[in-house]
C-alpha cells in the first residue's frame, strides 16, 4: 500500500517472486518511492536495502539491451521503462519472472532456448555483389521494411507472452514471434536469396500463431510483429503451400521473381 | 529445452493482470452475437431490405428475388420456396471473407475460443494445435475470399449509385436522401476494409523484396499498408455499417422511421 509524505515520496508495497528452480513464492518489501522512479529502481533499492541476495538480470536502464524482462502486475515489461506512475499507486506492485522460460533464481530466467532457435535459421544468403569492388546497392525504400524489424533488442517479452510457448510449452515445435521476426528480417531482406518458407512451415511452426498479437502488444519496440512480420510470412507459406491459382499464375507470370 | 523446467501453465483465468482484461474479449462476444444474429434474422426475414432506391447490403446483390433489383428476376420455379433466403445465397461470400480475415481471427480465438482469452490470462485448454491441422488450415485460403471480396465493393457501390435516382411520378430523378448516405458511407467503410487486407496487402507488393523501379506497384503496397495498419478498427466499424445500412433501410421501409429527403 502507499502512504504520501511531505517530501512528494510515498512508501508502496512490492511483491517479488522469490526462490529458486520454479520454487518460491512473493515475498513482500516495504519500499520508498516517487513517481518518476522506474520498477528496477525499486528493485536495485530493494536489493540494496533488504535483499542483497536478490537476483535479477539487467544492464542498461535505458530500454535497449533488453535484460530486465519481468512481469510487472502480471503484464510481460521491462523493469526499466515501466515508470511507477503507469502502476496503481494505492495497492502492491507484483514483479515475477517471465513465464515462458525456465526460472533460475528470483526475478532471473534462462532465456538460452532462444539462443539455440536462432541458429537453425538459415543465415543471411546474398546475391552476387553488384560492383567490381565486391559492393552491393541497394535503395533506402527497399530496405525500410526489414529496418523495423533490426529494432528489436531480443527482450523476448513477445516469446513470454505468446500463448504458444507460455501455456502451451510447445518450444519443440514453434521458433516464437522473436525467431518468425528475424526470419522476415532475412527472408524480406533485398540482398537475400536464402529460402526460409519451407522451414517456416514444416520446422519452426509458424502455423501455430493463431494472431492474438499479443506479441505485438507487449514489444517495447513498438514493433508491428503480427501484422508486418508474421503475416506477411504466413502469406508466403501460403504462396507456396495453399494457393494453386496463384501457382498457376507464376508459371505464365514473372511472380515468383522477389 | 524439458517441459518439467518450464513454470506450471495456469489454470483457466488465471493471471496476476490487475487492469479489466476481460472487457475486451467480452465486447468482441457480444457485438460478435449480435451481428450474427441479427444477420441471419435480416436474411430469414425475405422482406423489407428495400425501400424506394434503397437496398440493403445484406441481400446484395439479389441474384433471384421479389424486387425489381434481381439479377435473374423472380425466384426459379425448381428453388422449393420454403428455403428460399435471396440473402442466404450471398452472405457466404462476405462472411468468409470476414471468419478467415486476420483481425477476426486474432479477435474470436479470443473472445470466442478463449485460446487464449487475453494476453498472459490462463487458458482452459492443455491442448493445442493452431491452424495446422484440417479444417484449420482452410484460414490460408482467404485469399480466395478476398478476390470475391473485391468484386462485392462494386457491387455495393452500384446499389448505392442507384440510391441516388428516384422514382417520382414516372420519372427517374438524381436526389439524395439519409438513406443514400448511409449506403455510401457504408461502401466507402467496407472498401477501406477490404483494401487494406492483409492477403491483398501481400499481393500487390508484399511479396516483393524490392518494389524500386516498379512505381505503381509500390503505389498501391503504400496505399493498401495505410489503409492495414487501421484494418482492426476497420474491421469493426464496416461490421457496424453494414448491420446499421440493413437496419436503416428496414426501419424505412416498414415505416417506423421517415427517411429525409435531402433534395
Amino acid at each position: 500500500m502507499s502512504t504520501m509524505t511531505d517530501s512528494g515520496t510515498r512508501k508502496q508495497t512490492f511483491s517479488l517472486w522469490r526462490g529458486e528452480r520454479g520454487t518460491g513464492a512473493f515475498k513482500d518489501y516495504e519500499a520508498t518511492v516517487t513517481d518518476g522512479m522506474v520498477v528496477l529502481d525499486v528493485v536495485h533499492q530493494i536489493q540494496a536495502e533488504q535483499a542483497n541476495d536478490l537476483a535479477c538480470r539487467w544492464n542498461c536502464k535505458a530500454g535497449k539491451c533488453g535484460s530486465c524482462s519481468a512481469e510487472i502486475n502480471g503484464k510481460p515489461k521491462l523493469m526499466c521503462m515501466t515508470r511507477l506512475d503507469q502502476l496503481p499507486a494505492n495497492e502492491p506492485v507484483t514483479v515475477e519472472p517471465m513465464r515462458a522460460f525456465p526460472h533460475v533464481k528470483d526475478l532471473v530466467t534462462d532465456v538460452s532456448w532462444n539462443f539455440e532457435v536462432k541458429k537453425k535459421i538459415l543465415k543471411f544468403v546474398p546475391r552476387a555483389p553488384d560492383a567490381p569492388d565486391g559492393t552491393w546497392r541497394i535503395q533506402q525504400a527497399d530496405s525500410d521494411r526489414v529496418q523495423e524489424y533490426r529494432k528489436c533488442i531480443e527482450c523476448f517479452l513477445c516469446q513470454d507472452v505468446c500463448h504458444v510457448l507460455r501455456d502451451h510449452h510447445m518450444h519443440d515445435e514453434f521458433i516464437g514471434p522473436r525467431f518468425l521476426l528475424y526470419a522476415a528480417a532475412l527472408e524480406m531482406h533485398p540482398l537475400d536469396t536464402g529460402d526460409r518458407v519451407p522451414a517456416l512451415k514444416k520446422d519452426f511452426g509458424i502455423g501455430l500463431c493463431n494472431i492474438t498479437k499479443c506479441c505485438t502488444e507487449v514489444c517495447p519496440e513498438h514493433i508491428q510483429i503480427t501484422d508486418n512480420a508474421i503475416i506477411p510470412l504466413k502469406e508466403r507459406v501460403a504462396d507456396e503451400y495453399f494457393d494453386p491459382l496463384g501457382q498457376l499464375v507464376q508459371i505464365f507470370s514473372r511472380r515468383k521473381e522477389k | 529445452m524439458t517441459h518439467s523446467s518450464l513454470p506450471v501453465q495456469r489454470s483457466f483465468a488465471e493471471t496476476l493482470r490487475r487492469d479489466l482484461w476481460w472487457i475486451s474479449p467480452l465486447t468482441v462476444l457480444i457485438a460478435f452475437s449480435t451481428f450474427l444474429i441479427y444477420g441471419t434474422w435480416s436474411a430469414l426475414q425475405n422482406s423489407g431490405y428495400t425501400w424506394g432506391p434503397y437496398f440493403s447490403p445484406f441481400h446484395a446483390p439479389e441474384i433471384w428475388g421479389p424486387t425489381e433489383h434481381a439479377w435473374f428476376g423472380p425466384r426459379p420455379a425448381w428453388w422449393p420456396e420454403i428455403v428460399f433466403y435471396p440473402a442466404l445465397i450471398i452472405l457466404p461470400f462476405p462472411g468468409l471473407f470476414r471468419f478467415t480475415c486476420y483481425y477476426y481471427r486474432g479477435a474470436y480465438y479470443k473472445g470466442f475460443w478463449a485460446d487464449p482469452a487475453a494476453c498472459a490470462v490462463g487458458e482452459a485448454r492443455k491442448t493445442y494445435r493452431g491452424e495446422r491441422p484440417f479444417p484449420n488450415w482452410l484460414q490460408n485460403l482467404h485469399r480466395y475470399a478476398m478476390y470475391i471480396a473485391l468484386i462485392f465493393i462494386v457491387m455495393l457501390a452500384w446499389d448505392a449509385w442507384k440510391g441516388f435516382w428516384w422514382l417520382d411520378n414516372g420519372n427517374l430523378h438524381f436526389g439524395v436522401g439519409v438513406g443514400t448516405l448511409i449506403m455510401w458511407a457504408n461502401v466507402a467503410l467496407i472498401a477501406s476494409y477490404t483494401l487494406g487486407c492483409h492477403s491483398l496487402r501481400h499481393i500487390v507488393g508484399g511479396f516483393k523484396d524490392r518494389l524500386t523501379g516498379q512505381p505503381i506497384r509500390a503505389a498501391c503496397y503504400t496505399q493498401c499498408s495505410r489503409l492495414n495498419a487501421r484494418h482492426g478498427t476497420l474491421a469493426k466499424w464496416s461490421m457496424f455499417s453494414v448491420a446499421f445500412t440493413d437496419f436503416y433501410i428496414r426501419m424505412v421501409a416498414g415505416g417506423y422511421i421517415t427517411d429525409w429527403r435531402l433534395f
